[in-house]
């Protein structure tokens, strides 16, 4: 597509499922309690949700209607580890088409299981919002996250496939590269973090190529948090359309909510998901509109179904109807977390494993402080550690290997590049009661 | 015969040198020679002094990580291959240098370097039994003096 002929932004939003995605809402209510109270039954025999079940007195019958969600238990990314790796599959093994992975705070990855019947329906979701962002079936889409365990790659792939666009499975990294791909084959969407937007744009620029001359026009970016500030910076820095959306790997990935062309919150599919917003202290409701933690039942899944899955997401919940015409129910950005959980250039970390890979490194701990910082268009990580008399060497090649060994240790752990910074004695602060490991100097409240 | 070198751990930003060669300087404790080797973010100054168990205790009383290593330090001609003869000793002799700097002074025809060893007593051992000055502790103040 040359300049010329290119069509304009923001292309009339299309609805992709009408059926699903504009369901009047007691049809769409009587839907979830229907299967709220399958999915019930799905996962009765399940050892974890068996136990659960007993110690509640909770049966199908418990569930008379969306309200009595509530005296359902709990479940935690602690449950998940407790059953590492597949303890919590509701279908036989053989049953299974597909294994992804999340980064887990202990250093193993927790995994989760899709059917094909799951596969089929992730790729439903994912087609849904990237139809509300304007992607059409003629469009090609250049997907620059990672292929791997992680789900945002797979996810978002079979998506597109799935509207029927073409995909370019660049995977992440290599800007130049992705640069190359994009000038050579003009591909309109582009799919990454909102960050590694920026980076492609940087990275043009240095190569003396416009940023907003390249093709793409589309931008579907989820798999961290960022801002509307974040948004505008990367439409105007790239001319493009930005969407944002939401999905966790416990859930299914990529596929929870997205944005619409009115880009006023994201919109759940709710006829998969059942989402409630509480206060993480009481666990009761929050307000309607009040930011609280999002906690997830996945109504549909059969592999792994989550039932009340607490995301340690913080968000608010919309329920006013949308200009798009959508029924669904919407969501705003993610603005925080109710745990300590940091996410570096996508990657979920959670401070306890820093310390995990420092405590394999004799005489690094106890001080130490992990400084993120967003210099320029990507987080960086650096953790600074305290000289002790135990790893302090009069030889430099020591003190290097020392360095190099602390960054490997958090690579293995955490599954990041840590900048290791050792800093004189008695330069970090200190605290009384517990200590504060974490600096965030980011800025991606809105 | 070898002498006691304080290091110290040093952040890479103006002013770090100053303050631990202020503390032991505010104590009278003369410096007989340093050298610094440092990356982009932190330091190692190696320190040979005169009282290096006061300038140790007056170090890790300000609060500065001190190491004590011992260091051999010895006489080589003042003239082109000096150095070289000396090396050569120390590599048929299959030691290991792990660094070496230039004490400040000469003395007469003579130069002296400050050598960390791996094995410090059989360098020691290897550079005497090859007729080699190694310059002890009370001759290297005695010569500054």
């Amino acid at each position: 597509m040359s300049l010329a002929d290119r069509q304009p932004h923001s292309p009339a939003d299309s609805i992709w499922n009408p059926t699903a995605e504009t369901m009047p809402r007691a049809e769409l209510e009587a839907l979830q309690l229907e299967r709220l109270r399958s999915l019930v039954e799905r996962v009765a025999h399940v050892p974890f949700h068996r136990d659960h079940f007993a110690h509640h007195e909770i049966g199908t019958h418990s569930i008379r209607s969306l309200a009595d969600i509530r005296r359902l238990p709990f479940t935690t990314k602690n449950d998940m580890r407790r059953h590492h790796p597949l303890g919590l599959l509701a279908v036989p093994r053989k049953d299974l088409a597909r294994i992804h992975g999340s980064s887990g705070t202990t250093g193993k990855p927790t995994f989760v299981a899709y059917t094909a019947r799951d596969l089929d329906i992730w790729s439903e979701l994912c087609a849904r919002f990237l139809v509300a962002g304007g992607l059409k079936p003629e469009h090609t889409v250049q997907v620059a996250f990672g292929y791997g365990l992680f789900t945002g790659g797979f996810g978002l792939h079979y998506g597109i496939e799935k509207v029927g666009a073409a995909v370019i499975p660049a995977a992440a990294g290599n800007t130049r590269r992705q640069i190359e791909i994009m000038r050579a084959l003009d591909p309109e969407g582009l799919i990454c973090t909102p960050s590694y937007a920026l980076t492609i744009a940087d990275a043009a620029r240095d190569l003396g190529i416009d940023p907003r001359s390249l093709p793409i026009r589309l931008g579907h970016f989820g798999g961290e948090p960022w801002s509307e500030d974040m948004r505008r910076e990367i439409e105007e820095e790239l001319d493009i359309s930005a969407f944002n959306n939401y999905g966790l790997s416990e859930i299914i990935g990529p596929g929870v909510s997205g944005e619409c062309s009115a880009r006023d919150g994201m919109h759940i599919q709710e006829d998969h998901f059942l989402v409630e917003c509480l206060d993480p202290e009481t666990l009761e409701p929050v307000p309607e509109g009040e930011p609280g933690e999002l906690v997830i039942t996945s109504l549909t899944r059969e592999a792994m179904p989550m039932i009340r899955y607490r995301t340690r997401d913080i968000a608010r919940l919309y329920r006013e109807p949308c200009s798009c015409g959508r029924t669904t129910m919407r969501m705003s950005r993610v603005t925080g977390r109710t745990d300590d959980m940091l996410i570096i250039r996508g990657v979920n970390v959670f401070p306890s494993q820093i310390e995990e890979a420092l405590l394999r490194v004799e005489g690094t701990t106890p001080h130490y402080l992990i400084e993120v910082s967003r210099p320029g268009t990507l987080d960086e990580v650096h953790v600074k550690v305290e000289i002790h008399p135990e790893i302090f060497s009069d030889r430099m090649d020591r003190m290097q290997s020392l360095c190099e060994r602390i960054s490997r240790e958090i690579h293995t752990v955490a599954g990041i590049r840590a900048h290791v910074d050792l800093v004189e004695p008695r330069s970090i602060e200190r605290f009384v009661g517990k200590a504060k490991r974490v600096l965030d100097k980011r800025n991606i409240q809105n | 015969m070898k002498l006691q070198q304080l290091s110290l751990f040093l952040e890479n930003r103006p002013g770090r040198l100053e303050a631990p060669l202020a503390a032991i300087a505010a104590e009278d404790i003369n410096i007989l020679t340093l050298s610094l080797a440092d990356t982009a973010q932190f330091g190692i100054l190696r320190l040979i002094v005169r009282d290096w168990e006061k300038a140790k205790r007056i170090l890790e009383q300000d609060g500065w990580v001190v190491n004590v290593t011992e260091v051999v330090a010895v006489d080589v001609l003042d003239r082109p291959g000096g150095l070289a003869a000396a090396l050569k000793i120390l590599e048929d002799a299959d030691l290991n240098i792990e660094y070496m700097y230039a004490y400040s002074l000469r003395r007469g025809d003579k130069a002296i370097l400050i050598f960390r060893f791996e094995d410090p007593d059989r360098a020691v051992q290897v550079l005497l039994d090859k007729g080699l000055h190694v310059v002890g502790g009370e001759e290297l103040i005695s010569s500054t003096s």
